[in-house]
């Protein structure tokens, strides 16, 4: 399937998904790399070695959800920007999604946007709480959305409702 | 005639990275570009590369050439002579090179030459191809990164390659509209982070598709596309036609390899290399012993090994002209580089062509 | 057709400079190409084949494909994708394959 279409399947997602308990204490990163290409950087990004070491460049990311404390360096480093992180702690009904997103005009705060998932499709209506766009992350900015809690390990993507 | 120790033609990632590598060993280097700044086709990667950090990893490919050239300026000791707008003509094989700049010709004898020119793009058979609007993607890339002018509003992009798909992302980050991504082959070539980056931005990649014809009088207007079956042949009856001004070929690069010719290189042809290349030593030296290759004039790969293939080429061009130190070390951390970065399923097809590249692996 | 902001890249442009195509007049930035600059002003057809005259665009943008040969001040099949555009240049459809012009 992703290798036909660039869309990752339902047990490819599962498989990457953090446990329910992990999910109940706080932020934490999925990482979305699925093939093994000789990359490394995420590894070196993550301060808590939550990534483990890699024996082999084209070894894919293996992430201790335990160690990671979902503080999002990674979201940046990947050359692939296939790395989110998830809060489903956020509030009762709503879980907070921080993306890449290296496209112009950046949304700002409050604004309603739509969330996107992995095929292009719009899933949900999508807040932007906070948008990160520090000199250290390289002209990769991270957008924090809130999104309905089930959409959590959908929304990979915003399309802006004022347009693109 | 001048005689420098090491001419190297071509300043991309390859080129670039030969420099400095002889330039360390203490080797006097004149690197030739035709083009007026140095980076070869770096200078429109405004991605991050892939790899490790001894390759830039995770560094923007339009910041590496200053990254080089800032070492080149400081560790070169006046032993680093860059020609740009310089073309290199001939290359003869009693080792003369025929340079041209600004209509005029000089004639230089290297004691050493690299040869690291790059690829050129390859080309699809379909009706309507030579419309204006049909573009190379490096063609398309030059307009929108290099000049900043759009190529125009509508795109259909084919090939599902790296270029295809990374160059697919960069027309959105341009805001023009990608209307698809066609590939003939069941599968996506390039690295499947770079298929979900678009796709979540809303293109859909069609594989086993192709195009049967662009239409339009005086430029595109269209295309007409249809499904392939598993022998590669249209499926009658599938055909469906989408609006269009651009047609974005990226089917794939061959190396060039123009100048190796001319000078006599034995090569060989290797469609998983992209083509005819020339077969060389672990070395990087040629069946002619002042002639050096690397990067993709050598064999079609991402730039992080053209970088590694530079630093042995350069290594070993300067190795043989007395600059000896540490080679052997060196020449094991290189290896190991373009070992690990071959090693895994995506350098399947590299490790296939290397092995069948005459005489085992990678032996004149 | 120009980009105005892009994400990653910044756009240091030059100079304008004005060149005549055709007698129209044309603007592009210093170091800009004669024809980056066309593509720029929405000029799509740069030449045409010589047997059947089909027009030619912008295609390889690196001096290769000899879509776009033009002439320029008198000059004949220069490439002008790789050609910087220069004030006052006088840049012309070609017609036909051109002569060897000798250079004052």
């Amino acid at each position: 399937m992703l290798e036909k279409t660039g869309v990752p399947d339902a047990d490819q997602i599962k498989k990457i998904t953090p446990s329910p308990g992990r999910l109940k204490k706080g932020p934490v990163a999925v990482v979305e790399c699925f093939q093994s290409i000789p990359c490394d950087p995420c590894r070196y990004a993550c301060r808590q070695e939550a990534i483990k070491e890699f024996k082999d460049i084209n070894d894919l990311p293996v992430i201790d959800h335990d160690l990671c404390n979902g503080c999002g360096s990674c979201i940046s480093k990947c050359p692939g920007l296939a790395i989110f992180v998830i809060d489903d702690t956020y509030s009762e009904k709503e879980g907070l999604v921080k993306l890449p997103y290296e496209y112009l005009p950046l949304p700002r705060p409050e604004e309603e946007e739509n969330g996107i998932d992995t095929e292009g499709w719009e899933v949900c209506s999508a807040r932007v709480v906070k948008v990160q766009n520090a000199k250290v992350l390289d002209r990769t900015p991270v957008v924090w959305l809130t999104v309905p809690r089930e959409h959590l390990m959908k929304v990979r993507n915003f399309l802006r409702k004022g347009g693109a | 005639m001048k005689k420098p120790e090491i001419a190297i033609v071509g300043g991309g990632p390859a080129g670039l990275s030969a420099a400095l590598s002889a330039v360390r060993q203490g080797a006097q280097v004149m690197l030739i570009d035709r083009d007026p700044v140095l980076g070869g086709q770096l200078v429109k990667q405004t991605h991050m590369f892939f790899g490790s950090k001894k390759q830039y990893a995770a560094i923007r490919g339009i910041d590496i050439p200053q990254k080089l050239l800032a070492a080149l300026q400081e560790e070169g000791n006046g032993k680093f002579d860059p020609r740009v707008n310089t073309t290199v003509l001939g290359c003869y094989d009693d080792g003369v090179l025929l340079l041209e700049k600004e209509d005029r010709a000089e004639l230089i004898q290297p004691r050493k030459i690299i040869i690291a020119t790059g690829a050129a793009e390859k080309m699809l058979p379909f009706p309507g191809n030579d419309l204006p609007g049909v573009y190379g993607a490096g063609a398309v890339q030059t307009l929108m990164n290099v000049y900043g002018i759009k190529p125009g509003t509508r795109v259909l992009m084919i090939g599902a390659g790296n270029i295809g798909l990374i160059v697919s992302y960069q027309l959105l980050q341009a805001g023009v509209e990608v209307t698809a991504i066609i590939e003939g082959a069941p599968k996506i070539g390039g690295y499947l982070v770079h298929a979900t980056k678009v796709r979540r931005a809303g293109i859909p990649i069609l594989t086993s598709h192709t195009i049967k014809k662009a239409y339009g009088c005086d430029s595109v207007e269209g295309a007409v596309l249809c499904n392939l079956d598993e022998k590669w042949c249209a499926v009658p009856g599938t055909e469906q036609s989408l609006a269009v001004d651009v047609i974005c070929l990226a089917v794939g690069l061959t190396p060039q390899t123009e100048l190796l010719w001319q000078a006599g290189c034995e090569q060989q042809y290797l469609p998983e290399l992209g083509g005819y290349v020339p077969l060389r030593s672990e070395k990087m030296q040629t069946s002619l012993s002042h002639l050096f290759v690397a990067g993709d004039a050598a064999c079609i790969e991402e730039a992080g090994s053209a970088m590694v293939e530079g630093k042995i080429a350069g290594l070993f061009a300067a190795a043989d002209l007395g600059y000896a130190e540490n080679v052997e070390a060196l020449n094991e951390t290189f290896s190991r580089e373009l070992e690990e970065l071959r090693s895994g399923p995506a350098g399947a097809k590299i490790r296939q062509g290397l092995s069948r590249l005459k005489g085992g692996a990678q032996v004149c | 057709m120009r980009i105005k902001d892009h994400p990653i890249i910044d756009f240091q442009r030059g100079k304008q400079v004005t060149f005549s195509f055709n007698g129209r007049q044309v603007t592009a930035y210093e170091g800009e190409t004669i024809a980056a600059a066309l593509h720029a002003a929405g000029v799509r057809v740069l030449s045409h084949s010589h047997k059947l005259k089909r027009p030619r665009g912008f295609f390889c943008a690196i001096g290769n494909c000899s879509s776009c040969l033009m002439q320029v001040n008198g000059e004949f099949n220069v490439r002008i994708c790789i050609t910087p555009a220069r004030e006052g240049d006088r840049v012309e459809m070609q017609q036909g394959r051109g002569e060897i012009v000798e250079k004052t």
